[in-house]
């Protein structure tokens, strides 16, 4: 029977709601089928990553852990995807953040906390951002495609981090291991309780509800839509669209490089290569997951800790961690192709009326 | 050494080295002339280079492995096919997703192959007579099988989207779609086609690394390549000459970088590795500049086409 798609006045919001759960849903089925080709128990393999994530305390506070960068990395990325920016550079501006941020301790180890991490902060975030800037100049300016642009600075940062960590900021002390030397207490973030549950979830929190009143009520959230929608009509009601890519993408690249300072002052203490597993990418499917809506990045970076952490747990069992990224990765395409359903209708030319949806 | 066989041997090592941004940059370059934008070449790479790794290994054939890299290649494309051409997805958010999965997917099946040999890797065969020619021979005919295979394969490229009638509809498929569809020609069958292809070389760009230029497993050991084989498209102006061009450009700066340090430059290793990303920025900005930010990509590059909507 031929199937015919028809177009809905407006988007539905049922549709919204129910494709994301769908998607993991399915996207778990498929891998499922992957798995037991490859000779794995797919649904045991899925107890043992939820148990391992979620069954203990140990289990819940990594889970945190892990979606702190990606809430983090998520608002960062859902700013400039809002405009239609594609900063695919988030994991370069974590590792700019993250290099900024480290400088600060290794200079100044005397500093006093309340100097120290504002200090720290600052610095995370002006570098993550100038590190996005060049991209947003070059686009301004020539046109030059972002995404790549972005892409090739993450290469080049993690490689800037790796030369400063294996070079002049190894520690004398560290007997030869590419480690910087440990922060000074002023210089970590404080954590909830014993846990290793720090206070870049409340940077996240913050930065929520910034968000959500810029997008509500401010006349710059406003204009960011504006230009996401149609540059032209933008470019009609007079707004400037080159000042705010380059306030986008410093913003957004600044809140990645707040993600790179909250991970080595917050967990690991010091600066390190192999710094992030890869949570600027993770964070683009976060993102998009969550329809870029700053409350729904919250969840959905909970949602993808779990993948994580049952990444790492299910090493035990011989299987290799990237079967979380590889689950990721299979969402995006389920959300990808239900999104069709919130803009169409299915409809069964032969039987009358009926559709088969809502 | 000689100063002059050293710049012999840097100019050979580009040619390897550009072999596999040239496969993926090819692939890339019909999807994109049939009017989808796929940025999972990356993904694509990884999918090949251990698919194809696996299959050598297992069979001890490394034809199989091409075989198998160019299934994977097609067979991964094939998703990103599936959401844009059908489901009429995001192309920008689709290859991204399919450059995520393809290096979960490659990691979750490569990981008991780190560190194993290739039975039959491809070798250097010097080709005939042609080997001897002085300075040629050494820099384009002493390399293996799958070099001379590109040497065949970008004049056929060329030659079928500019001279022939396929080659026609092909562009116009990037153009406009609707004529295509006008004309009586299923556009998006077409379209499938092209995405598969694609996805076929970028796959035997991913299994030119595994199996012949490295030749061996490693997680992530595409480092970029495929993102630099999508920047190369844009840099060849969609023709496979100048693509061809182009990844030798881009195999020459990451050929320097490993030769600088034979000829003892003591840069460290860190910034030298970051040449090709930092080349492929600085030439991306150069051909934008040079043409004031105007490109003449394929015009439907990235719409999902849609019957109801001529």
């Amino acid at each position: 029977m031929p199937v015919k798609l028809e177009k809905r006045l407006a988007p539905s919001t049922a549709m919204s709601l129910a494709v994301p759960a769908v998607a993991v849903v399915l996207a778990l089925l498929f891998c499922a089928v992957f798995l037991s080709l490859t000779g794995r128990q797919p649904f045991e393999l899925y107890a043992a990553m939820l148990e391992g994530a979620l069954g203990s305390s140990y289990g819940l506070s990594e889970t945190a852990v892990k979606a702190i960068p990606l809430m983090l990395c998520g608002l960062g990325i859902s700013l400039a995807f809002r405009m239609q920016l594609w900063n695919i550079g988030a994991e370069g501006q974590l590792y700019l953040g993250a290099f900024a941020a480290t400088w600060v301790p290794l200079t100044f180890p005397n500093l006093p906390a309340i100097v120290m991490l504002p200090a720290m902060v600052i610095c995370g975030m002006a570098t993550g951002g100038l590190w996005a800037l060049g991209p947003a100049y070059l686009r301004v300016k020539w046109q030059v495609n972002e995404i790549i642009t972005t892409l090739m600075l993450n290469y080049v940062g993690i490689l800037w981090v790796n030369y400063f960590v294996y070079g002049p900021w190894r520690d004398p002390k560290g007997f030869n291991f590419p480690l910087t030397a440990e922060f000074p207490a002023a210089a970590l973030l404080p954590t909830l309780g014993s846990s290793r549950i720090h206070i870049g979830l409340l940077f996240a929190l913050i930065l929520v509800v910034l968000f959500i009143i810029i997008f509500r009520n401010s006349r710059w959230g406003y204009e960011i839509k504006v230009i996401g929608a149609s540059e032209r009509a933008a470019r009609y009601a007079g707004m400037d669209i080159k000042r705010n890519m380059y306030i986008v993408m410093l913003m957004s690249g600044a809140i990645c490089g707040l993600a790179g300072m909250a991970e080595v002052s917050g967990i690991a203490g010091r600066l390190q290569p192999g710094l992030s597993p890869g949570y600027g990418y993770t964070a683009i499917i976060v993102a998009w997951l969550a329809k870029l809506n700053p409350l729904a990045i919250v969840f959905v970076s909970v949602l993808f800790g779990v993948l994580q952490v049952g990444g790492y747990i299910v090493q035990t069992y011989g299987v290799p961690a990237s079967v979380a990224a590889m689950i990721q990765g299979a969402v995006l395409f389920f959300v990808l192709g239900g999104e069709i359903l919130t803009q169409y209708r299915i409809v069964f030319p032969g039987l009358k009326g009926v559709s088969a949806d809502d | 050494m000689t100063d002059q066989t050293i710049f012999i041997s840097i100019l050979a090592a580009a040619v390897t080295a550009g072999t596999p941004i040239l496969y993926a940059a090819l692939g890339e370059l019909v999807t994109e002339r049939a009017g989808i934008l796929n940025l999972g070449v990356e993904g694509i790479m990884l999918a090949g280079a251990v698919s194809g790794f696996i299959a050598a290994v297992t069979t001890g054939s490394s034809w199989w492995g091409l075989v198998a890299a160019m299934a994977a290649g097609g067979a991964v494309a094939l998703i990103h096919g599936v959401l844009c051409i059908s489901l009429r997805a995001n192309q920008v958010v689709s290859g991204l997703a399919l450059t995520l999965f393809g290096t979960g997917l490659s990691g979750y099946l490569g990981k008991s192959y780190i560190g194993m040999p290739v039975p039959h890797p491809f070798k250097v065969e010097p080709l005939g007579p042609l080997a001897n020619i002085p300075y040629l021979g050494p820099v384009f005919f002493q390399h293996d099988i799958l070099v001379y295979a590109s040497y065949l394969l970008v004049p056929a490229m060329a030659f079928f989207i500019y001279r022939t009638r396929p080659g026609l509809i092909l562009r116009a498929l990037g153009e406009n779609p609707a004529a295509v569809d006008a004309l009586g020609f299923k556009v998006f069958n077409l379209r499938y086609l092209y995405v598969i292809v694609g996805g076929m070389l970028g796959g035997l760009g991913g299994a030119y690394l595994s199996l012949a230029y490295a030749p061996s497993w490693l997680e992530n050991m595409t480092a970029g390549r495929g993102w630099i084989a999508v920047a190369l498209v844009i840099f060849a102006l969609w023709s496979p000459w100048r693509a061809m061009i182009g990844a030798y450009l881009f195999g020459g700066v990451d050929a320097l970088g490993f030769n600088l340090q034979i000829l003892g430059v003591t840069v460290p290793v860190f910034f030298l590795s970051m040449m090709p990303y930092l080349f492929t920025i600085l030439v991306l900005t150069l051909v934008m500049a040079r043409r004031g930010g105007r490109l003449t990509a394929p015009g439907a590059l990235g719409l999902p086409y849609n019957r109801e909507d001529r």
